[in-house]
C-alpha cells in the first residue's frame, strides 16, 4: 500500500516499473501471476481475440449471428444494452455523495465511478467490434450530423460521458503517479463533472430505450411501449446501485488487501443502505412497468400466450422477486441477503435488455428463435471481452486508490 | 426538382429545407429540436410555417406494383441486377427452383420476387416482388445518426455510403426489412438497397424493372395519379382486388404501392404498422431532451446548495 515511500528516492523508469509490478520486483510479480484465474482467463483470451481478428479480416458475418433482418447481435445487446445500465454506477453515486450529501457513502464512490467509466470504455469496444467501419466511429460528431437520430444523441452522450469519466476518475490515477498540482484541479471541477453525469446518463439511458421507438412492428407490444426511454432510465439507477454492491462484494473478497479499514468496515451498512435505495427504485419501476401494460392496455396479451407469460416471468421473477429479496434484506439489516438480491436484481436488468434488443425483437418473424441463437465465434468473443474487461478492472484496483484512500490526500475529504 | 439531391451530407439539406417536402419538414423540425437540445453549432432554424405543410415533394413519383399481375417472370429481377451492376446470382433469372423458400433483398439483389399460396384461387400462386418501398418519411433515414439517407424530390430514398460508418439502425428501423448489408465485407461494408433507378428517372427514364415487366405489372408514374391509378382499379374490379392500397398510409405512407387480390397479411406484409410516420413515435422523447438539458442542471444544483449548506450547519 505504501509502495510511494520506498520507491521515492529511485530514478524514473525504475519508479515506473515499480508502479507497474506493484513494487515487487519484477520475477516474484510474474511468478504471482500464475494463478488458476489467470490461466482460465489466457485460455479465454486466446480462443477470443483471433475471433476478433477474424471479424476484421472476414467480415461480421464469420463470427455473428447478425443478418439482415437481426442487424444486432449479442456484441451489442450485450455489451451495449446491457452494459451501459450495468454502467450507470458513476453517475448515482457520485449523485449520491455530491448533490445529495450521503457523505457516508463515499468510500464507494471511487469504485462506482471506476465500474462506469470501464463499463462505457467496453462498451464502446464492443460497438468498434460491430461497426461496419469503427475508423468512422467520430463521424456522428464530426462529419455528417443527423440529430433526428436517437443514436445521434447516443453517440454525442457516450462519448461526452466516457470523458466526463474519466476526469471524475483521474483524481485516483493523479494520485497513483503523485501528481500533486494537477490532481487539486481535477478535485475542483467534481461538482461540476458531477452534475454533467447525471445529465448524460439521465438521457443517453432513456436514449437506449427510445432507440426502439423507431421499431413499433418488430418488438413484441409487451415490451414495446412509448414509456420504454423511461424504463430504461430507471431500471439504470437500481442497476447501478445493485452494480456498486455486487463489484464492493467481489472487490472486498479478492482484493481485500486493497482495501481500507473504512472501506471493509463500513462495507456491510453502506450495503444495505443502497439495498434500501435500490429497492424503493425498483417498485417505481415495477409499477411503471405495469402502468406500461395498462397505458397500452395489453392485459389481455399477459395470459394469453407464451409472449405473456414470458413477460409475467420477466416482471415478477426478475423484477419484483429481487425487489423483495432487497426490502426483506433491509428490513433485516441483513447486508448478505442485500448482496443475494443485488445480484438477482442484475441478472433481471440484464433479461429484460436482452428480451428488447435480441429475443423478442423480430419475435413475428418465422424461424425467429433459431435467428438468434449466438455462434460459439460470437460467444468465444464476448467472453474474451469480458475476460479482458475484469483483468484491466483488477489491474486499476490492485494499484490506485479505489477501494482505499491514499493517506496523502486524506485532507479535502475526495 | 430542381438540383440533383444525391446525398445527405453535401448541403442538400438546403434544398430539403426549402422544398416544402413532408417527411423532409418533420425531419427538419426534429432536428432544429436536437439542435437546440444538444448541438447548438449545428444548423439555422427551420422555417415555422413549413412544420404544418405536410404534403410532400409536389410531384414526387411512385411505383405501382399490381400482385394480381405478376406471373412470377423474375424479368424484373434481372433488369435490376442488369441496370444497376450487381453480382451474377447463384441461379440464373429463369430459374423457378428459387420459389421453394423465401427469399429477401441482400447484398446482392435489390429485388426479389417470393412466391405465395393463392388463398382465393387455389393452384394460381401469387408472386410477391420485395424491395425498398421509398418511404414518404423514411425511418431508415430519421434513424440514421450520420444523415446517410436522403428522400429526393423525385421520391427515392437513397443511401450515401461516403458517411455511412455500419452502426445498422436503418435496418432496425425500416419496418419493411428492405435494407440489406454486406455481412461479408471485413471492412468495407455498406447498406445495400433499391434506389428505385434514381439516375434513369432524373435523365427522364423509368425504373429497370417497370421497364422489364412484360406483364405490365410495375407500373411507374407520380405517386398521387397512381393513387388514383389504383382506386380506379379496386372500383372497376371490385372481385379481383382486397379493398386496400398497401403503402397509401403504411408508416406514413410509402412510394411503392401495392394492389392484391388477397389480404396483405397473407403475404407476409407488415399489418401491424401504425399510419402515421414511424418517426413521431420518437418526437416525445427527443422534444424533452432540451427540457433535461435546461432544467436538470438548475435543479441539481439546487440540491447541492442545499445540502452544502445543511453541512455548514450540522
Amino acid at each position: 500500500m505504501n509502495d510511494n515511500l520506498m520507491v521515492k528516492e529511485a530514478t524514473y523508469p525504475a519508479r515506473f516499473m515499480s508502479k507497474l509490478t506493484m513494487g515487487l520486483p519484477m520475477s516474484e510479480y510474474a511468478r504471482k501471476l500464475v494463478t488458476p484465474f489467470n490461466i482460465v482467463a489466457a485460455i479465454l483470451l486466446t480462443v477470443g481475440l483471433p475471433l476478433i481478428g477474424l471479424r476484421f479480416w472476414q467480415g461480421l458475418a464469420t463470427v455473428t449471428h447478425a443478418s439482415n433482418e437481426y442487424p444486432w447481435s449479442i456484441l451489442l445487446g450485450w455489451g451495449l444494452f446491457s452494459g451501459v445500465p450495468l454502467s450507470g454506477t458513476g453517475y448515482v453515486m457520485a449523485t449520491a455523495v455530491y448533490i445529495f450529501g450521503f457523505r457516508k457513502y463515499h468510500p464507494l464512490v471511487r469504485l462506482g465511478v471506476l465500474t462506469g467509466f470501464m463499463g462505457y470504455l467496453f462498451a464502446v469496444i464492443y460497438l468498434l467490434i460491430d461497426i461496419g467501419r469503427p475508423w468512422r466511429i467520430y463521424y456522428p460528431m464530426a462529419v455528417s450530423f443527423g440529430p433526428t437520430s436517437v443514436l445521434f444523441l447516443v453517440a454525442w452522450h457516450v462519448a461526452t460521458y466516457l470523458t466526463v469519466q474519466l476526469l471524475e476518475f483521474s483524481p485516483a490515477i493523479l494520485e497513483w503517479i503523485q501528481a500533486r498540482r494537477t490532481r487539486k484541479w481535477a478535485i475542483l471541477i467534481t461538482v461540476a463533472m458531477t452534475i454533467a453525469g447525471v445529465i448524460l446518463s439521465t438521457l443517453h439511458q432513456s436514449a437506449l430505450g427510445a432507440l426502439f421507438l423507431m421499431a413499433p412492428g418488430k418488438l413484441h407490444p409487451l415490451w414495446y411501449s412509448a414509456f420504454i426511454p423511461v424504463f430504461f432510465f430507471i431500471s439504470s439507477i437500481y442497476a447501478g446501485l445493485c452494480m456498486v454492491i455486487a463489484v464492493s462484494t467481489i472487490g472486498a473478497r479478492y482484493l481485500r488487501e486493497k482495501a481500507d479499514d473504512q472501506f471493509l468496515e463500513n462495507l456491510d451498512e453502506l450495503t444495505v443502505g443502497l439495498g434500501k435505495a435500490a429497492c424503493i427504485v425498483m417498485f417505481v419501476y415495477f409499477a411503471l412497468r405495469m402502468i406500461g401494460v395498462a397505458h397500452d392496455d395489453n392485459w389481455g396479451l399477459l395470459l394469453s400466450s407464451s409472449y405473456g407469460y414470458w413477460f409475467l416471468a420477466e416482471v415478477l421473477l426478475f423484477v419484483l422477486l429481487p425487489c423483495i429479496v432487497l426490502t426483506v434484506g433491509v428490513k433485516r439489516d441483513d447486508a448478505r441477503i442485500v448482496r443475494a438480491g443485488a445480484f438477482h436484481a442484475i441478472a433481471g436488468v440484464v433479461l429484460t435488455r436482452l428480451n428488447i434488443s435480441i429475443l423478442m425483437f423480430n419475435w413475428n418473424l418465422p424461424g425467429h428463435f433459431q435467428a438468434i441463437v449466438p455462434p460459439a465465434r460470437e460467444v468465444a468473443i464476448v467472453l474474451s471481452i469480458i475476460t479482458l474487461h475484469v483483468l484491466i478492472f483488477r489491474w486499476i484496483l490492485n494499484r490506485m486508490p479505489v477501494m482505499r484512500e491514499d493517506p496523502a490526500y486524506l485532507e479535502d475529504g475526495h | 426538382m430542381e438540383k440533383p439531391v444525391k446525398d445527405a451530407g453535401n448541403g442538400s439539406g438546403r434544398d430539403e429545407r426549402t422544398g416544402g417536402g413532408k417527411g423532409v419538414n418533420r425531419r427538419d423540425f426534429l432536428r432544429g429540436v436536437a439542435v437546440a437540445g444538444g448541438a447548438a453549432f449545428l444548423g439555422t432554424p427551420t422555417d415555422v410555417q413549413a412544420l404544418h405543410d405536410l404534403s410532400g415533394w409536389p410531384d414526387r413519383m411512385g411505383m405501382l406494383t399490381d400482385l394480381t399481375e405478376c406471373v412470377g417472370c423474375r424479368s424484373c429481377e434481372a433488369a435490376c441486377n442488369a441496370a444497376n451492376r450487381l453480382p451474377a446470382p447463384n441461379a440464373p433469372f429463369d430459374e423457378k427452383s428459387v420459389f421453394e423458400r423465401k427469399r429477401r433483398p441482400t447484398a446482392s439483389a435489390y429485388t426479389v420476387v417470393n412466391r405465395y399460396e393463392n388463398t382465393k384461387t387455389p393452384g394460381n400462386p401469387i408472386y410477391r416482388k420485395v424491395q425498398c418501398n421509398h418511404c414518404e418519411e423514411p425511418s431508415c433515414a430519421s434513424a440514421c445518426p450520420v444523415r446517410a439517407y436522403t428522400k429526393t424530390p423525385e421520391g427515392p430514398v437513397l443511401y450515401n455510403q461516403d458517411v455511412c460508418f455500419g452502426c445498422r439502425y436503418c435496418m432496425v428501423a425500416c419496418p419493411f426489412y428492405a435494407p440489406a448489408y454486406d455481412y461479408d465485407s471485413a471492412l468495407e461494408p455498406k447498406v445495400v438497397k433499391c434506389t428505385m433507378c434514381h439516375g434513369r428517372i432524373k435523365a427522364g427514364g423509368i425504373p429497370a424493372c417497370s421497364g422489364a415487366c412484360p406483364m405490365g405489372a410495375i407500373t411507374f408514374g407520380k405517386r398521387g395519379t397512381l393513387l388514383k391509378v389504383a382506386r380506379d382499379r379496386i372500383r372497376k374490379f371490385p372481385d379481383r382486388y382486397v379493398d386496400q392500397i398497401y403503402g397509401e398510409y403504411e408508416a406514413g405512407g410509402t412510394s411503392w404501392l401495392y394492389l392484391s387480390g388477397v389480404p396483405f397479411g397473407q403475404l407476409d406484409y407488415p399489418t401491424n404498422l401504425p399510419r402515421k410516420p414511424i418517426v413521431e413515435n420518437t418526437k416525445g422523447f427527443l422534444s424533452a431532451v432540451p427540457l433535461v438539458l435546461t432544467l436538470w442542471p438548475a435543479l441539481l444544483g439546487l440540491c447541492y446548495a442545499a445540502n452544502r449548506n445543511k453541512e455548514e450547519k450540522g
